[in-house]
């Protein structure tokens, strides 16, 4: 039942084959199981079983909600829930309870999902690897899966050590992992340069970033609000469709959602033949830094559209390589502003220094906030500096209009989505990873996510296939935006194409104690 | 050190943009509390009187001052500007604290539309041009009471820009006359309000109070002084003055301060001041951090604003949504410079009796409903209304709403006036008695008083011949050539008849009898 996806098992609760609280059960227990991969931060225990409780009672007189009425669901530690410590991985929030849902939430919990708790990420999701939060970092579950430790065992090079595990990408890693490890069926991520789209890739599963202003942000702690956006990660796209259309529509709250009517309840309709369509390959996304591997499943996808009668062209996007440096000002400056408010006053960790309000404050902020948030903060301010504002934040933000002009005019060449890697390269070890700062690791895998954010674009990542090493690689569609539903119905084609494997967890399930005790002590010295 | 000649004197003066903006000192605010949600006006004001500290000798400089108002205005709403709590006067500290105005992480602000109007509707009745595309940006300080570190405010593209007022200045001989002035306005910005700290100095403790709705005016002065033709002197910001008394004194002393400073050889400098109620001076504020940077930034959680008008306004747009301005124009008052002309034409009154009514709340509401009620020539209202109404209220410190006299009182009192049926020291007479709030009307006062005018000729001249015999010295008086000594008789009369008597009558009586 755990394996299944989200549309199935709604199925199977409508049909009685399990009750809410059973399947809550199963869920909160093999989060107990996984707990070495750290992907929650927060495990909402009781209310989850209180949730399942009323779900159960709903279906008795069958009054249910709909498809996500007691479907386990979990959500990144940086959307605010009510009751519920909401941390964003950071000191600077650790014990923050907040008084109201986000509205993304308050929506899952109107359709009856189960909250199961809050997922781990990068502080601030600010890092492409979920390694960077105070709770340490996330563990790919695809590190432990047979898949996986087959290909490792014929490599005679590899030292076969639980200590060489994967990163899950970010920074909704622990969203992913939660999905991936199956200890729930859909979780929200965020998605500014692709944080929810990145862990999607490395950890097997369908990472939607819908366009801004289809889905509210109200309850989001922002990290760049002009590119921030509830993400979805599940394990197919139907699932996707249907979370997204638990989500979508304007809020009051939010004035960036749009009015605009959009087809709802987001039905995807099963293409029959895909000669209509027209694929875009952009020509900057082939780059150096390509793994050969990912190009390969690249251009064999391009392929497997053109043998089915789609048109594929070669399309361009003139200023893709201006995205990393224009985000790095955009970003940084956001980040210096929407940070102004931890200030230790109302919220949040405060020092034990009185002597002044100043004092108080840098102390508070110095403490609360781990190197990488403070590095964006310093730069931010720098560049909001009236003397450098002209120089570096109206640039960044023409160039910004020419990036998204690009996909504009990509878009009016004919073409009906852009298909292009989600990564560089597959999930590397931990070790691996941090041998480059978080800012490198930033730049480096943004680098084909990012350009969406800037202009507001729908995008998918879908597995494809597995590497070499037995790892995960995710394809990215990029759609027009609020043509979520086209962009979503040509994802689900491919899906169905290429057959990407089910994650093999038995073994790990079956000995995950013998897992838990080899991690317990690798894992506190790395939470330090 | 003499007093500043005139003020107000002298044609506008408008800042350049590169004026207001140039100096980053210009914008540097000691973030104290103020109002809730608010509209923030600049004036470009507004004049180039001259000053000297003595009388100007012979090939002196004379001094002229330049002043712009940056005016904080609270704008009467039900909620805040960016979320739905409520602004209510005097309400318990932090009882009207939504999780936004508390800057919660996560939330997010909501345009309120009402103030949108408001801005919209000052924008018009200041003659401004309405920017149909407006922006709003961030601007950032650390202080306690701003709690998201940043303020929203329109710095870049502000909802309304290049407007005018018009005003009047008493000024003339008899400081009566009234001289019509223009201010220009440089932008109307909306603005969100910073909390109010509360100070409490016993236990060196700062309270904050977050429903930020006091006080419904706050004004930052700038204030330079040049010579007529040469460039514009350093100028200095002095804050926070709340009334519009200290407004007037703390630019007086500013202008006078930097007067002196400059003539004895100082220099000013671009530094932010504050006015001390008690000793009438403005003080250096010392910033500690020196000049603030306050990193404008657009805000990105809030779209551009677009107003549309008639012409752009798009069809089957949804009423909810959107705002016109044409209909807010519709919706606009007289505005008063054009009620004031209306008044001088239609009842011929002088412009500062004009000014006059205008000012007082409620006093041109009711000048137009005694008008409305009474025979009585639109002048002789005026000025029973001007000069006995209004001299009554102010001696009681009363409004026009708890004024005694009703609009309808004192209609049929100028009608009694008016008909001759009692005169007008009798009148004086009526309307003190109306005050004492006796619930009579003025045709009851007259008749219960016998106040009427002494119609009987015959009884009059009764009346003059008996006075005249009973002073026969003033008689002499009169016959030996001293016209004036009349009044004498006159007054004896009168005060005989208690002046229910028409003095002309009396007069011609007399002159009659004296000749004869």
């Amino acid at each position: 039942m755990l394996g299944r996806t989200l549309q199935e098992v709604s199925a199977a609760l409508k049909q009685g084959q399990i009750t809410p609280t059973e399947l809550c059960q199963k869920c909160l227990s093999l989060i107990k199981k996984t707990k070495f991969l750290n992907a929650y931060i927060t495990v909402s225990e009781e209310v989850a079983l209180k949730q399942a409780e009323e779900s159960e009672k709903r279906y008795k007189n069958g009054q249910s909600l709909g498809d996500l009425d007691g479907i386990p669901v979990a959500v990144k530690d940086n959307f605010s829930t009510s009751g519920i410590e909401t941390t964003c991985a950071s000191n600077m929030l650790k014990g923050y309870i907040p008084p109201y849902n986000a509205t993304v939430v308050q929506k899952l919990l109107d359709q009856g999902a189960l909250l199961m708790g809050k997922t781990n990420l990068d502080e601030f999701a600010m890092g492409s690897g979920s390694t960077d939060g105070i709770f340490g970092p996330v563990k790919n579950p695809w590190s432990y899966s047979k898949q996986y430790r087959e290909k490792r065992k014929q490599n005679p090079h590899s030292k076969n050590e639980d200590s060489d595990w994967l990163i899950t990408g970010g920074s909704s890693g622990g969203s992913a992992a939660a999905v991936s490890a199956f200890t729930c069926y859909a979780a929200l991520g965020s998605d500014t340069g692709g944080s929810t789209r990145n862990p999607a890739a490395h950890c097997g599963l369908v990472g939607f970033k819908p366009s801004y202003g289809l889905v509210s942000r109200h309850g989001l702690i922002p990290l760049v609000n002009s590119m921030d956006v509830p993400g979805i990660l599940t394990r197919c796209v139907d699932d996707a469709a249907i979370v997204l259309g638990a989500l979508a529509g304007p809020d009051p709250k939010d004035s960036t959602t749009v009015h605009d009517p959009i087809n709802k309840p987001f039905m995807l309709p099963s293409l029959a033949d895909v000669s209509k369509l027209c694929i875009g390959i952009p020509k900057e996304y082939l780059i150096p830094e390509l793994s050969s591997e990912v190009r390969s499943l690249w251009s064999k996808a391009a392929d497997l559209f053109e043998s089915e009668g789609a048109k594929v062209l070669e399309v361009s996007l003139p200023h893709t390589s201006y995205s990393i440096v224009c985000y790095h000002v955009l970003c940084t400056s956001e980040v210096a502003s929407n940070m102004a408010r931890f200030d230790g006053l109302q919220y949040g960790h405060r020092c034990d220094i009185n002597v002044s309000t100043e004092a108080m404050y840098a102390a508070s902020r110095r403490e609360g906030f781990n190197d990488v948030v403070r590095g964006r903060i310093l730069s931010g301010n720098f560049f909001l500096l009236k003397e450098n504002y002209e120089n570096y934040f109206v640039k960044a933000q023409k160039v910004r209009r020419l990036i998204a002009n690009d996909f504009v005019n990509a878009f009016n060449s004919g073409v009906d989505v852009l298909l292009t890697p989600t990564t560089l390269s597959e999930a590397v070890p931990y070790l691996e990873f941090i041998k480059e700062d978080n800012r490198t690791r930033s730049a480096q895998d943004d680098i084909f996510t990012q350009a969406v954010n800037m202009a507001g674009l729908p995008a998918v990542s879908i597995p494809v296939a597995l590497s070499n090493q037995g790892l995960p690689i995710g394809l990215q569609f990029i759609g027009r935006a609020f043509c979520d539903q086209q962009l979503l119905t040509v994802a689900k084609w491919f899906e169905k194409q290429v057959q990407f494997p089910v994650i093999q967890l038995q073994e790990l399930m079956d000995d995950c104690s013998a897992v838990l005790e080899n991690e317990k002590s690798a894992s506190v010295s790395l939470k330090q | 050190m003499a007093a500043p000649m005139l003020r107000w004197v002298g044609r506008g003066r408008r800042w350049t943009f590169a004026q207001v903006d140039g100096g980053s000192c210009h914008r540097r605010e000691a973030p104290t509390g103020s109002t809730s949600n608010r509209i923030r006006g600049r004036s470009s004001v507004a004049q180039q009187p001259l000053y000297t500290t003595q009388k100007p000798r012979k090939g002196e400089h004379k001094w002229a001052a330049v002043v712009g108002l940056e005016i904080h205005a609270q704008i009467s709403s039900n909620s805040k500007l960016f979320s739905g709590s409520q602004v209510r006067f005097s309400a318990p500290p932090n009882s009207l604290v939504s999780f936004f105005d508390a800057s919660l992480p996560g939330t997010l602000p909501v345009l309120n539309r009402r103030c949108v109007e408001a801005a919209v509707m000052t924008g018009l009745a200041l003659n401004c041009h309405i920017n149909k595309k407006s922006l709003f940006d961030r601007k950032h300080y650390f202080y306690a009471d701003l709690p998201a570190g940043y303020q929203i405010t329109q710095q870049r593209l502000p909802i309304a820009v290049n407007g005018s007022l018009t005003y009047g200045v008493c000024a003339g001989k008899k400081q009566s006359q009234v001289i019509p002035k223009t201010v220009r306005i440089k932008q109307i910005q909306l603005e969100q309000d910073s909390g109010k700290s509360l100070h409490d100095d016993l236990r060196s403790q700062t309270l904050i109070d977050l429903n930020r709705a006091e006080g419904q005016l706050r004004v930052d002065a700038n204030i330079s002084v040049h010579h007529p033709g040469e460039p514009l002197g350093v100028r200095t910001e002095v804050k926070n003055l709340n009334s519009i008394r200290f407004l007037a004194k703390a630019i007086d002393y500013e202008i006078q301060r930097q007067i002196n400073e400059l003539e004895n050889g100082g220099e000013i400098l671009n530094e932010t001041r504050s006015f001390h109620y008690q000793l009438g001076c403005t003080m250096s504020m010392r910033d500690k951090e020196g000049k603030q940077d306050y990193r404008f930034m657009p805000e990105p959680n809030l779209p551009p604003l677009v107003l549309y008008d008639a012409t752009s306004l798009p069809a089957g747009a949804d009423p909810q949504q959107v705002i016109n301005i044409d209909q807010i124009r519709e919706t606009l008052p007289e505005l008063p410079s054009v009620t004031r002309e209306r008044l001088v034409q239609q009842y011929g009154m002088l412009l500062e009796h004009s000014f006059t009514l205008l000012n007082e709340v409620g006093l041109l509401e009711f000048f137009q409903n005694v008008i409305k009620e009474t025979r009585a020539e639109p002048k002789k209202v005026t000025s029973w209304v001007l000069n006995t109404f209004l001299g009554y209220l102010k001696q009681q410190n009363l409004a026009v709403s708890e004024s005694p006299v009703t609009p309808s009182a004192l209609a049929e009192l100028l009608d009694l006036l008016d008909s001759r049926t009692i005169s007008s020291a009798a009148a004086k007479q009526v309307f003190e008695e109306l005050w004492k709030r006796e619930g009579k009307t003025p045709g009851q006062i007259v008749s219960e008083k016998q106040l009427e005018l002494m119609e009987d000729r015959g009884a009059l001249e009764q009346l003059c011949h008996s006075m005249m015999e009973a002073h026969p010295q003033v008689v002499m008086d009169l016959k030996k050539g001293n016209p004036r000594a009349i009044n004498k008789l006159i007054g004896l009369v009168r005060k005989a008849t208690q002046s229910r008597a028409d003095p002309a009558m009396i007069k011609e009586i007399l002159e009659k009898k004296l000749s004869s």
